[in-house]
């Protein structure tokens, strides 16, 4: 992206004047080198949702933003209902609620050494991976139901998990609204069995090891220690999720007009927040929301079992679990005001500050633990919220590294198993079904996340609090 | 013929062909490509699916989206399709075979079509691009 045609507040803030029928500005949170590595579609996508009805503040983009469909991957907008503000299935995205929960497994890096290869073998013998797999779970119309309208609670009532696991999940594993019955038949049937399935592309489950502290104080809030082994699950809403988001992005391009919308680009289908679509809309959402935490729930687990059974002095407990496509009814104080608005996360966490009220009570004085994940061979993170960011981004901050290349040239640059032979003489076991994949997966068709993390932390979205580098990683 | 064109973090699929259905049928094609060789997807079972918009770039997405929703609950690949287009009507044959994994290496799942980069036009006479971007 050319920084000439932008506004600079600071090393890290850059500002897309209003113009034209924009109805606030854009505001783009990187240093100098990741603006310029943006491509200009990240530009015209944040421009063209500051055009959007009832948008609040700013469209921001944050420091790992690249280009989307609609809103760009890394988005962040927030909607007021009462000035005729809008709901965005391409806000959201089609794998909604597609997020990271991390685990503490109890255990330091010496203690899985001698089992990793066979925690490994056992992992992806366990966790239904990748195209074609399906789990063992099989739900009916009640079923499907009771899940829609449980999340990760369900789960637990039916025996995969403990109510401790759900103090430690967004909105307590449940998010309020979901209406089942605005999920349609052909998105149940996607979803039938599939609860407990990884999905592919760059969906994980790693077990990795922390391996630096930069934060000691929230660090130790959060539980973590040099040298833990962490467990990471990176995966959403599945085929639920992905059949609602296709169903509902053509509704809201031929209902637009009736809501008299007049649409920049198709793409950026939206229906008023206070409409008929934009209510059934909110409802299937948050039942495709509750649906990834039940995933998230039920693949925990299945990790569980393998752990009981190879290290049983394991003990998994959650660290957090956020999600970073959704959208989300928030609270925030505008020119001194509060506002309930309907904030978009596209490709962005939510990263509340401390003392917020919504926030379980281990983390009211450290913040969120905010959980950016990495590619097989990279780092992930976690951060910590700060107060400071609901004024500069209604409280959100990046979710990962973001691609550097296309899947295409990927594969035609690596091969699978080249990819998985190096990262094995680095100490990282890969286990996938598809070769393919992983050379389109290659740690090197991403973006450096420690550049993105450190954006994050300069511009004050949220702090660094530990490295985490992948030992195991079991992918779709 | 199709291609694949540059998108950051999905794919844009492109079917080109003498018609309209034609490059519906490459398009889709394409969409295979995603996310295995088409070459290695075998024709043993021949499924039926039928569309309706009467926006003929929409119906390019219905009918790529009716494929995704096909290849997600059936578990199978499709390589070879027949398109017939009556005015609103998108009326067509897949053929394929269920998931292999070990053979077919299937490296990503097509969540849906988007509506971004989404054209179909008649390039020059006797020449039709259908295209659009694709999340994976």
């Amino acid at each position: 992206m050319d920084t000439s045609t932008l506004t600079r507040i600071s090393d890290f803030e850059w500002r897309i004047e209003a113009q034209g029928d924009m109805h606030v500005p854009g505001i783009i949170f990187a240093d100098a080198a990741l603006v310029q590595a943006m491509d200009e579609k990240v530009r015209e996508q944040v421009t063209r949702v500051a055009c959007l009805p009832g948008i609040v503040r700013a469209s921001y983009a944050m420091p790992d933003a690249h280009w989307g469909y609609g809103f760009p991957i890394g988005g962040v907008a927030a909607f007021d209902a009462d000035a005729g503000g809008v709901v965005s299935g391409g806000g959201v995205g089609f794998d909604i609620s597609c997020g990271v929960r991390a685990l503490h497994t109890g255990l330091q890096r010496a203690d899985i050494e001698a089992v990793k290869v066979r925690l490994a073998d056992a992992l992806y013998h366990a966790i239904p991976v990748g195209i074609g797999s399906h789990g063992s779970i099989h739900l009916d119309e009640a079923g499907m139901d009771a899940m829609l309208t449980g999340g990760a609670g369900w789960a637990v009532e039916c025996g995969w998990g403990t109510a401790a696991d759900l103090l430690r999940i967004e909105e307590q594993g449940c998010t309020a609204g979901a209406r089942p019955e605005a999920v349609s038949v052909q998105a149940r049937k996607r979803q039938r069995d599939e609860m407990g399935t990884l999905g592919s592309g760059n969906h994980y489950l790693e077990l990795q090891e922390v391996d630096a502290i930069y934060d000691p104080d929230t660090a130790a809030a959060f539980g973590l220690r040099q040298g833990d082994v962490i467990i990471s699950i990176h995966c959403g809403s599945r085929g639920l999720g992905h059949q609602i988001g296709t169903e509902f992005l053509k509704t809201m391009v031929i209902d637009a007009p009736r809501y008299g919308i007049a649409l920049p680009d198709r793409e950026l289908a939206c229906a008023p927040i206070q409409s008929e679509t934009g209510q059934t809309y909110l409802g299937a959402m948050r039942a495709a929301i509750n649906c990834a935490l039940a995933n998230r729930q039920i693949i925990t687990h299945l990790t569980r079992l393998v752990f009981a059974d190879i290290l049983p002095q394991a003990d998994l407990t959650l660290i957090y679990d956020v999600s970073h496509n959704t959208c989300k009814v928030e609270n925030h104080v505008i020119d001194g005001r509060a506002r309930h608005l309907y904030v978009h996360r596209k490709g962005a966490t939510r990263a509340f500050g401390p003392g917020h009220p919504d926030l379980p009570a281990a983390f009211r004085t450290s913040g969120q633990p905010v959980l950016i994940g990495g590619s097989m061979g990279t780092a992930s993170h976690i951060l910590a919220g700060n107060a400071g960011a609901e004024r500069l981004s209604f409280s959100s901050a990046c979710h990962g590294a973001g691609r550097a290349m296309s899947r295409r040239r990927a594969y035609k640059t690596w091969k699978g198993r080249q990819v998985t032979d190096r990262l094995f003489a680095e100490g990282i076991i890969i286990r996938s079904p598809s070769s393919r994949g992983v050379a389109e997966e290659a740690p090197g068709a991403y973006k450096d996340v420690d550049a993105v993390v450190d954006a994050a932390h300069r511009a004050g979205l949220a702090r660094k609090v530990a490295r985490l580098k992948p030992v195991v990683c079991i992918k779709g | 013929m199709w291609t694949h064109f540059h998108h950051e973090a999905d794919i844009g699929i492109r079917g080109i062909g003498r018609t309209r259905e034609e490059a519906f049928e490459e398009a889709a094609v394409a969409l295979t490509a995603v996310i295995t060789d088409p070459e290695s997807v075998a024709c043993t079972t021949r499924i039926l699916l039928d569309c309706e918009d009467p926006d003929p770039e929409l119906l390019l997405v219905d009918w790529l989206n009716a494929l995704v929703f096909e290849m997600a609950t059936r578990r199978m690949l499709f390589s070879r399709f027949h398109v017939e287009i009556d005015g609103a009507r998108l009326h067509a044959t897949a053929c394929g075979e269920p998931v292999v994994v070990d053979r077919h290496q299937p490296a990503a799942e097509v969540k849906g079509a988007t509506y971004t980069a989404l054209a179909l036009h008649e390039i020059q006479p006797g020449t039709w691009h259908a295209q659009c971007v694709v999340d994976v």
